[in-house]
């Protein structure tokens, strides 16, 4: 079933064409990874499809809704999860307080001003992050995180309202090669188990070619190439736009 | 029609020196980051300055002018000295303490002033050679003016030859655009730094000391023409000095028209404007978003966590002994148990919206002050008694923070500051131009408890209850969902956002709800005082809670009342201690600030956790 469908996105920043005619689909339970090198348009097309910018053609269906003009707060609340590419958490909380402001949100019960926030929703904030093999971390401040347990608190609080739609920023980035390895293929066990539907852009080509069902590879904002990884792996215009960049493809890169 | 022309002409006076004081501070800021309070009181110097020198010199032409250029010298070396002394300790400080420590400066030199040429007005020299006035289509214009019209473009002209044709100019003008560019460029920062005071100030000295001749020199020029240059310099845009020069004159202007055509509310007119400006262009007319904004709180704000056991305990101790003072002590002390309980309470408001909130108020005056006004106008016009008189003092400054509320959360930083003192300047002006029904200077008198809470001990304990009950409550709800929603649009609102929170719309709420308990407090002091005054809603009265709020610790919930109690009592005793307190008062501000850079509760509790280690980061309330 097809939760996500992207045709002609584009957006320009003054003369950049940061994206450019971007059309692609993405089904329940599917991973789909967005690669391309540093600039390619990744970051802008996820703002696009959550609503922090506008694009200035195109159109974005989620679940047979229109998502072009909406907040991102109300594209979220359709069921869209998000996380960054530069983390942006609370630092002021702690982790699990955290997930719960998500679960708060999403319970729609932030205009309370009587009962502790730090005890409603507990246990299924600290379910998610056992989830996560965050347990340990739930009380700890996120302001003195490690960046790589910074990257799954996000993911964590993408996931805590049940999205439908993941968008996964560089997820890994900041992390160790094992660590990565084994956080995408947790996504991957969540993502199939719920039936959810996963975007999300990374630079370590072993990541992307173990979990990815299927790839898109922007460069310059256009997208040069689509299919399952073994496909795009072998394209030639994928190939010549990776050594351009200077990066070896296939092996480690970024 | 020549009436329009001159009044047109007389706005173009004002301008000018509004221009000259303004562009310095714009200068200064738009380098240093830093804003700069202390400016007005480098105007106020400069006039005194030039009155002396002018006065030693003689009446020629070549001593005024040397008197007024030399005043505009020295005061520029003052300030390059403080900068020296005091603002290159604490360029890394969090932008509310530099400015504390520039109203530190303010209060130092006001007394400074006293002490030198006394508390009397002192009329200045008329300038020589300028003293007649020239007729401009059958109306009269004073010569000096016409020479204070010239120098405002010409001193533009300067300043831009300077910017763009001198590499101390680029440097500055770098600095402006980018801090850490300029850092990364190997300049001395501090030699920069240092000489942009000394311009600014030697600009504002300047302004000073050629207002001479038209004002006679006061002590109440400081604060008076400070609120004016904030208007022209936000108005115009933080750094922009071409702002400041269009921003000049659009305000000149309005005060000379406005004066025709609303002379009652003219005061407001000025605020009103800059309030639309923001809210059109939110960083004024010709300014840019800052390259690397930067929070106006301690930085990363540590997690809050429930007081203590020995801290609850701490307080029982503290209430227990607040609820028996009455029995031991007189009324001097009762009373002024009185008014720190109601201040705390004010202060605990402001702290609820910056600390939490993340939203920075030069004005908060304002809902102090609207709630006293709506005490003792509901009382004075519907003879209401104390309790549902007292219950519209929160009622009116709530509904005054959802007005200005929804304009003032839409900018954020020094820009939201500055808009929330517009606004209690305005309200300001209401209450001091709309006689008829605030009574203006006079204030309304007569405002006084039911008969059953006359008693001075029985109304202690009114306002302690309700101040305590107003404390708790504030505390309960930065704990409660809303707290955290309003935490969460401080530390990142792009993911609070992306949570779907409405950041804009829980700040909004948390502005009123600040504003409310602001109310309340000023209420209480209303009753207390029996009678208000427009100086409830003053810009030192704004400081007050600033003050208090800082000195104790933004990121602490217990700093506002610690903050609180110290300078409540610090004022009172060291106004009846010495004619020169405010001298004192500055000193320690200005020490506090240096000594402890996080407040003193946030001290304190720093040393707690240093004492507790496994509590990382953690912030005990
Ligand atoms: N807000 C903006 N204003 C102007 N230009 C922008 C803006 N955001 C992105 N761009 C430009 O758009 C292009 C695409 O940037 P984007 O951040 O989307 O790339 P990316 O693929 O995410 O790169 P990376 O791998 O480095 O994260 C770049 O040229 C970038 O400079
Ligand atoms: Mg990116």
């Amino acid at each position: 079933m097809t939760v996500l469908a992207v045709r002609n996105l584009a957006k320009s920043f003054g003369g950049v064409q940061a994206v450019a005619e971007v059309s692609f689909d993405l089904s329940a339970g599917q991973l789909l990874a967005m690669i391309g090198p540093n600039g390619a348009g990744k970051t802008t097309c996820f703002n696009l499809l959550n609503g922090q910018l506008q694009p200035d053609s195109g159109s974005v269906q989620f679940a047979g809704r229109a998502l072009v003009g909406l907040k991102p707060r109300r594209i979220w609340r359709l069921g869209v999860g998000r996380t960054f590419q530069i983390t942006a958490t609370f630092a002021s909380m702690t982790v699990r307080e955290n997930v719960q402001m998500a679960l708060l949100s999403h319970h729609r019960r932030l205009a309370a001003l009587w009962p502790r926030a730090a005890a409603l929703h507990a246990a299924d904030a600290v379910a998610l992050l056992a989830e996560l093999g965050m347990e340990d971390q739930a009380e700890r401040a996120c302001s003195v995180l490690a960046y790589g347990d910074l990257k799954r608190v996000e993911l964590a609080v993408a996931l805590a309202h049940g999205p439908r739609l993941l968008l996964m920023d560089e997820p890994t980035a900041g992390m160790a090669p094992a660590e990565r390895i084994q956080l995408m293929e947790l996504t991957a066990r969540i993502a199939r188990e719920r039936g959810i539907a996963v975007l999300f852009t990374e630079h370590d080509m072993d990541v992307v070619f173990a979990h990815a069902d299927r790839i898109i590879v922007l460069n310059r904002g256009r997208l040069i190439a689509e299919g399952p990884p073994a496909a795009v792996r072998e394209d030639p215009q994928v190939r010549e736009v990776y050594l351009g960049s200077g990066a070896t493809f296939g092996a480690r890169a970024g | 029609m020549s009436f329009y022309v001159i009044q047109f002409l007389n706005g173009l006076t004002t301008a000018a020196s509004l221009f000259l004081v303004a562009s310095g501070l714009s200068l200064i800021f738009g380098v240093t980051r830093i804003v700069n309070f202390a400016h007005g009181s480098f105007y106020m110097l400069g006039a005194y300055i030039a009155w002396s020198l002018v006065g030693r010199a003689g009446g020629g032409a070549l001593g005024f002018w040397a008197g007024v250029l030399g005043a505009a010298l020295i005061v520029g070396v003052v300030g390059a000295a403080i900068e020296i002394v005091l603002l290159r300790r604490i360029y890394q400080a969090p932008e509310l303490f530099q400015l504390l420590a520039t109203f530190g400066v303010v209060l130092v030199v006001q007394d400074v002033a006293l002490w030198l040429w006394g508390s009397e007005d002192l009329l200045g020299p008329r300038a020589p050679g300028l003293k007649g006035a020239v007729e401009i289509l059958d109306g009269r214009l004073p010569e000096y003016n016409l020479l204070m019209i010239a120098l405002g473009p010409a001193l533009l002209g300067l300043l831009w030859l300077l910017f763009h044709r001198t590499r101390w100019g680029t440097l500055v003008r770098a600095a402006t655009e980018d801090r850490e560019m300029v850092a990364a460029l190997g300049v001395d920062q501090r030699l920069l730094f240092t000489s942009v005071f000394f311009l600014g100030s030697f600009l504002a000295g300047l302004g000073g000391a050629l207002q001479l001749p038209r004002d006679a020199a006061n002590l109440h020029m400081d604060l008076n023409i400070i609120a004016d240059v904030f208007v022209v310099v936000v108005v115009g845009g933080m750094g922009s000095v071409a702002g400041a020069f269009l921003a000049a004159v659009l305000i000149g202007e309005l005060h000379a028209f406005g004066i025709v055509l609303f002379p009652k509310i003219t005061l407001v007119l000025v605020f009103l404007v800059m309030a639309v400006v923001l809210v059109v262009r939110p960083y004024g007319l010709l300014g840019t978003p800052p390259a690397h904004p930067r929070a106006t709180g301690a930085g990363i704000e540590p997690v809050i966590r429930p007081a203590p056991r020995a801290l609850a305990l701490l307080g029982l101790a503290v209430l227990a002994i607040l609820v028996a003072v009455p029995l031991v002590a007189g009324p001097y002390a009762v009373a002024m148990l009185t008014e720190i309980a109601i201040l705390v309470l004010f202060a605990a408001s402001l702290h609820f919206m910056m600390g939490p909130g993340g939203m920075a108020s030069f004005g908060h005056a304002a809902y102090f002050g609207v709630g006293a006004y709506g005490v003792a106008l509901v009382m004075k016009s519907f003879a209401a008694p104390m309790l549902p008189a007292l219950a519209a003092a929160p009622l009116a400054a709530g509904l005054a923070g959802i007005v200005f509320g929804w304009f003032c959360v839409r900018l954020s930083g020094v820009y939201l500051a500055m808009l929330t003192l517009a606004f209690a300047q305005i309200c300001w002006s209401v209450a001091f131009q709309w006689v008829a029904v605030t009574g203006g200077d006079n204030g309304l008198l007569g405002v006084w408890p039911a008969e059953w809470a006359k008693d001075r001990t029985v109304f202690y304990y009114l306002a302690l209850i309700l101040c305590t009950a107003g404390v708790l409550l504030l505390r309960r709800v930065i704990y409660a969902p809303f707290g955290y929603a309003l935490r969460a649009g401080r530390d990142s609102p792009l993911r609070a956002e992306a949570i779907g929170i409405n950041v804009m719309a829980v700040q909004w709420g948390g502005f009123a709800f600040a504003a409310l308990f602001a109310g309340l407090a000023g209420g209480l002091f209303a009753l207390f005082k029996g009678s208000v005054f427009p100086t409830y809603l003053a810009i030192s009265k704004s400081v007050d809670a600033l003050l208090m709020v800082l000195l104790g610790g933004v990121q602490t919930i217990s700093g506002p009342i610690i903050g609180a109690a110290l300078l409540a009592g610090l004022e009172e005793q060291l106004i009846r201690a010495t004619a020169y307190w405010r001298v004192v008062l500055g000193l320690v501000i200005i020490g506090l600030v240096l000594a402890f850079p996080q407040g003193i509760a946030g001290f304190i509790a720093a040393q707690w956790e240093r004492r507790s280690p496994g509590r990382e980061a953690a912030r005990v309330t």
